[in-house]
């Protein structure tokens, strides 16, 4: 209080007033705030340490700084490349096909007919299996050649010539997108259908009185509403579909060229004990991931302020 | 219309014919709707019903549909071999114990992002995303170190902290975007009252939040409860979680089709109930509150 005495401009003691306030105000954030540092920020610094280091849990011994060997390893192996190459692969098609088929679906639901509620109920269903239990069930009960059921119904139709593929040894990556699509369509069903109806009733029924056919409707008016929701449906898909490791582990066990990137670190850390490789693989996917981002967030936060002005 | 139908009678034809050819198209749609519906949901009756039926009749080709039902296969998945009841208590335990730490954290944090705004809160709340789009598999090997290190390794608490981690910032988005629609105007009104903030709090603020908090924990319990990576790597013997236990199935042994089904079933019956009594804050949840 004496400085207030002492700085005849300002009001210090006001200032002061606020600081406590802003802390006051702060206070119920920092656990969570402090919390999430600790527990995700500093593990990953430790990765970027044990990145530069010859760290191989089979021969403590060698242990060591290393430079830039890992990340020289990891971006010449043919394995790692391979399963960048896959992970942007599986991500980029399970997003499309099933932001398409969301989107498809949520336009037939967003109609009024007989047993709407029972078909939406339907549809979501295959998003609240266990993923693994999933891909079990896809592995097991449907893509088995011999007792599978897409097999089963092929011998239903064709008789006892049927051909009978074994679906994972043909196409293992089209196999566990197919699995994957049919969790995830759901998912941007459901963000859609929200979109959908939300959309401004009043103008489109100008337009078709105005005479514009279904499809003009859909392409000047539906969609450019949908856009902000097929965005946010394709940023969170791949946020979860670019780390998917359960369906990859199950379905192929990330043979046949199924490995994607977290499958692939977690093997070179998991059974070959090598951590310093699996650390700079884990820097390089990172850095992947803060590039993709970096875009990803730009969206996101238009959309924000768009929610925020109204 | 009707004036306009009564002076032109060929319009008027011509309007029900078109009547009548929407009113076709949306029949034809619906139907079209009920079938992707059922050949969306047919996996999962295929599930419950191989569950259903012995382990020859689940292994036929052509499919066995009208075969007997039988509990053989829970029987089998509760009686042969390893006993899942301890990895699915472990489950219990690691959702439920996380999302109520979530929540904890979560809703103060909420708060000071939305009703009582620190400032940069905006920056704050981009911080919590961001945290969730790091691929969880860079960081997992110094987390497994240390819990290497403190004698962590195979202990259902590492599970439960690394899950709460793991569903926060989803909590802190979606109480935020719940916490907004607390009106500002009741809140001064109250404090102008001479409310104490305790009681705003419970008597405002928290009727309006309640339904909220229920489909953030929803969310949370759905989430952890479907984990694999953490728990596969970190858990052994005694903190195993009920998907851990699922991937013994991963290789095939035998005729096991229908205990491979009632084990699917019984693992996902759980978030099956907890999204279908969630289905409408369900979105809300998964859009992280973007989408009402």
């Amino acid at each position: 209080m004496t400085t207030t005495a002492e700085r005849p401009v300002g009001t210090p003691a006001n200032t002061a007033l606020q600081r406590t306030g802003q802390w006051a105000r702060r206070a119920p954030l920092l656990p969570a705030l402090i919390f999430m540092i600790i527990v995700t920020q500093l593990p990953f610094v430790g990765t970027l340490v044990i990145s530069f280091m010859n760290w191989n849990a089979y021969y403590p011994d060698e242990r060591g700084f290393a430079g830039f060997d890992n990340f020289v390893r990891v971006l010449t192996d043919i394995n790692t490349r391979n399963a960048i190459l896959t992970t942007i692969l599986l991500t980029a098609s399970v997003v499309i096909i099933s932001l398409v088929l969301g989107m498809l679906i949520a336009l037939l639901l967003d109609r009024a007919f007989l047993g709407r509620g029972i078909v939406r109920t339907m549809m979501i269903t295959p998003f609240l299996v266990v993923p693994v239990a999933a891909a079990l069930l896809w592995k097991h009960a449907l893509f088995n050649p011999e007792y599978g059921l897409l097999n089963g119904v092929l011998t239903w139709i064709f008789g006892a010539n049927a051909p009978q593929p074994d679906w994972i040894t043909a196409a293992p990556l089209t196999s566990v997108i197919i699995a994957l699509v049919w969790q995830w369509t759901p998912f941007m069903m459901l963000i859609l259908l929200a979109g959908l109806q939300g959309k401004p009733l009043d103008v489109i029924e100008a337009a078709q009185i105005d005479g514009c056919n279904n499809w003009q409707v859909f392409r000047h008016m539906t969609f450019p509403h949908l856009r902000q929701y097929l965005e946010l449906g394709g940023l969170l898909g791949s946020i979860y579909i670019v780390q998917n490791f359960d369906a990859v582990f199950t379905i192929t066990s990330g043979g046949l060229g199924t490995a994607n990137l977290p499958y692939t670190i977690y093997q070179t850390f998991y059974n070959a004990q090598d951590y310093g490789r699996a650390s700079a693989a884990g820097v390089v996917t990172v850095i992947g991931t803060i590039i993709i981002a970096t875009f990803a967030l730009r969206t996101v936060s238009s959309l924000f302020r768009e929610e925020g002005a109204r | 219309m009707t004036a306009a139908t009564l002076e032109k009678t060929p319009t008027a034809t011509a309007d029900t014919a078109a009547h009548t050819k929407r009113r076709r198209s949306g029949i034809a749609l619906g139907v079209i709707a009920w079938l992707v519906g059922i050949l969306f949901v047919l996996p999962v009756v295929w599930m419950f019903l191989t569950s259903f039926h012995s382990e020859n009749d689940a292994a036929t080709n052509p499919p066995s549909v009208f075969a007997p039902l039988t509990l053989d296969g829970y029987a089998n998945f509760f009686g042969g071999g390893a006993s899942p009841w301890p990895p699915l208590l472990n489950s219990i335990t690691a959702s439920v114990l996380s999302t109520v730490l979530v929540l904890i954290l979560a809703i103060p944090a909420a708060y000071a992002l939305s009703i009582k705004p620190v400032r940069k809160w905006t920056d704050t709340l981009f911080f919590f995303l961001s945290t969730k789009m790091l691929p969880v598999v860079a960081g997992l090997l110094p987390v497994y170190l240390i819990a290497q290190g403190i004698g962590m390794l195979d202990n259902i608490w590492l599970l439960i902290i690394l899950y709460t981690s793991m569903n926060l910032p989803i909590a802190v988005w979606m109480m935020r975007s719940f916490l907004a629609e607390v009106p500002g105007e009741i809140l001064e009104a109250a404090s102008m009252d001479g409310c104490t903030l305790p009681r705003t709090l419970r008597t405002i603020v928290m009727p309006i939040v309640l339904p909220g908090i229920a489909a953030t924990s929803l969310i949370c319990f759905i989430f952890s409860w479907n984990e694999l990576l953490f728990a596969r790597v970190l858990t052994a013997t005694v903190a195993q979680t009920a998907p851990v236990f699922l991937t013994s199935f991963v290789t095939s042994q035998g005729l096991f089709l229908a205990k491979v089904c009632a084990a699917a079933v019984v693992v996902s019956l759980p978030v099956l109930i907890a999204g279908f009594a969630a289905q409408d804050k369900l979105v809300q949840g998964l859009s992280l509150g973007a989408v009402k």
